[in-house]
């Protein structure tokens, strides 16, 4: 089925049932005197389809905030809800990758692709056919059989991403993916992925300190604060379709030239 | 303001730390370090520096060997030998990998088996050699018993730690990609640490071979420790050192299959214990 975008998406998603609802997420790390407010009520509704971004100064608590949302750190208070139901712990619903240690270095390119499928009990011939069709879209078919170790690091997050796909999550999650890479192939990743979501349309949060990177990919900013708060959410209202070209628009600027203040 | 001068890392060969090594190097030295104890034993031994009784010439520990493998008696030391160290070896890998699994896994098992672990591993097997031939008498159960409890701590405290070093991203990937419990032991714990068993296992059979001497020193009939203790009463020290020569060879050729069993099974992973 393809679905039809408009040139500007995010006004549509304040209205839509949202995909990924973060609601009155309280995080506080130690006890009494010594307690550390990490996350400090913080409600966001993803919607369908949707890519949004959280950037925000390393330590305000956004890496927290989305292990929350993926069920891997348990929250002091509020919930986490996909598809309305609030969910208890981490499940495949929430695919995520992260910045390091992203791939299992005992498995081949190809089983680790295939690893959620496996759990799954997908039949093998199934597995396959899957395997085969993420790896080509990520460009990475003749290292199938290859171990993790041979590959580069954007090689080894174009799998992580492959892998993540291919268990079909309702949203994913991305903390930091790009973030170990160097500017080039950043830059390089950062288009492929932005083609890629342009073609599957996953709901995706993602985060990043890169405020480019952001306005890049998403059509939705979320700016967040030393005080673990969310300070200001920003619409990216720039064409659907984009290119690393758009980076030195006028458009672009404006909006990087805001967001960088509001992190000051 | 004084001005220091300028300090710099001077290049060095033979100093080298991590900064590369020449490969034409590492034979010579590894020759020299097996080379120099020969020689020292050649040059007091041959030169009459020491009483023969005491310290016999290399030549006549090997012509003594060459004539206890002739006799076979020899031989059927080693297969004891062998059969009591890979007894209590398989019984301590068979106990030790999972306990030390589910110590490194689970916080819970952790606290109920890891105390008592970590403090056996601090009791002196040789102040228990008494005590196991009082419970378990002084037969092949005994010494395979001191074999087993000498290394099966060691072996559940190292592959804990192993588990440990596994980054928590990686457990935690295989969460948000549907992975439960059991999943999560058996398709990333198990082999995330294979490596690491593997070496482990590599390491203490060193242990068992050590604990063996100790068991033979109990009633034994035959075995290469037994051997050694006899030739000390005969003062026999071609003998003894003959048997000491015989398992330094079974030593490194464990280690040699053990090496070559990584290379193959996990092409993967990397040794980084020598």
């Amino acid at each position: 089925m393809q679905t039809t975008f408009p040139t500007t998406l995010s006004s549509s998603f304040t209205h839509a049932e949202p995909k990924l609802e973060i609601r009155n997420i309280v995080k506080t790390f130690g006890v009494g005197k010594d307690a550390v407010t990490a996350v400090d009520n913080v409600s966001l509704k993803i919607a369908p389809n949707e890519f949004s971004c959280i950037v925000g100064p390393s330590g305000c608590g956004k890496s927290t905030l989305l292990s929350i949302a993926a069920g891997l750190t348990r929250a002091t208070a509020g919930e986490i809800l996909v598809d309305g139901t609030q969910v208890p712990g981490p499940g495949a619903d929430r695919g995520m990758v992260f910045q390091h240690y992203t791939l299992f270095p005992w498995l081949s390119v190809a089983d680790n692709v295939a690893f959620g499928l496996k759990i799954k009990g997908m039949p093998k011939a199934e597995q396959k056919h899957k395997v085969a069709y993420y790896l080509d879209i990520v460009g990475l078919s003749n290292q199938a059989k290859a171990y993790p170790k041979a590959l580069s690091g954007g090689m080894k997050q174009r799998v992580a991403i492959a892998r993540a796909l291919a268990n079909d999550p309702e949203v994913l999650l991305m903390d930091e993916p790009f973030g170990a890479l160097d500017s080039q192939t950043k830059e390089q990743l950062q288009a492929f992925f932005h083609d890629l979501w342009a073609k599957t349309h996953i709901t995706v949060l993602m985060i990043t300190h890169d405020v480019e990177e952001a306005i890049f990919l998403s059509q939705r900013v979320f700016i967040m604060d030393r005080n673990g708060q969310i300070k200001k959410t920003i619409p990216i209202n720039l064409p659907a379709h984009r290119e690393l070209d758009m980076k030195l628009t006028a458009d672009f600027l404006d909006y990087k030239r805001e967001i960088v203040h509001l992190l000051r | 303001m004084t001005d220091s001068p300028r300090r710099y890392l001077k290049p060095s060969v033979f100093w080298s730390i991590r900064q590369g090594f020449p490969r034409w190097l590492q034979p010579i030295l590894i020759a020299a370090s097996l080379i120099v104890p020969v020689l020292i034993w050649s040059f007091l031994s041959y030169g009459g520096y020491v009483n023969p009784k005491f310290l016999p010439t290399p030549t006549e520990v090997i012509s003594t060997g060459i004539t206890m493998l002739g006799d076979g008696e020899l031989m059927v030391d080693i297969f004891a030998s062998l059969g009591r160290v890979m007894a209590g070896f398989i019984f301590a890998a068979i106990i030790g990998i999972p306990v030390g699994i589910a110590m490194g896994t689970f916080y819970s098992m952790d606290s109920l088996l890891g105390g008592f672990v970590r403090t056996a591993r601090y009791m002196p097997i040789a102040a228990f050699v008494p005590l196991i031939i009082i419970w378990a008498g002084i037969d092949e159960v005994s010494k395979i018993l001191i074999i087993f409890f000498g290394i099966v701590f060691y072996n559940a405290t190292m592959i804990a730690d192993a588990v440990k070093f596994i980054p928590n991203e990686t457990l935690n990937v295989a969460y948000t990609l549907g992975a439960n419990r059991l999943d999560l032991l058996r398709s990333v714990i198990l082999p995330a640490t294979l490596p690491n068993i593997l070496d482990t296992l590599r390491v203490n059979i060193a242990g068992a071979w050590n604990f063996l001497v100790l068991s033979e020193l109990i009633a034994a009939q035959n075995g290469l420790g037994f051997t050694i203790v006899r030739s000390q009463r005969y003062l026999q020290t071609d003998k003894a050192m003959f048997c000491i020569v015989v398992i330094c060879v079974i030593g490194l050729a464990t280690d040699f299959a053990f090496r070559l069993a990584f290379r193959l099974w996990l092409p993967w992973a990397e040794s980084k214990m020598s």
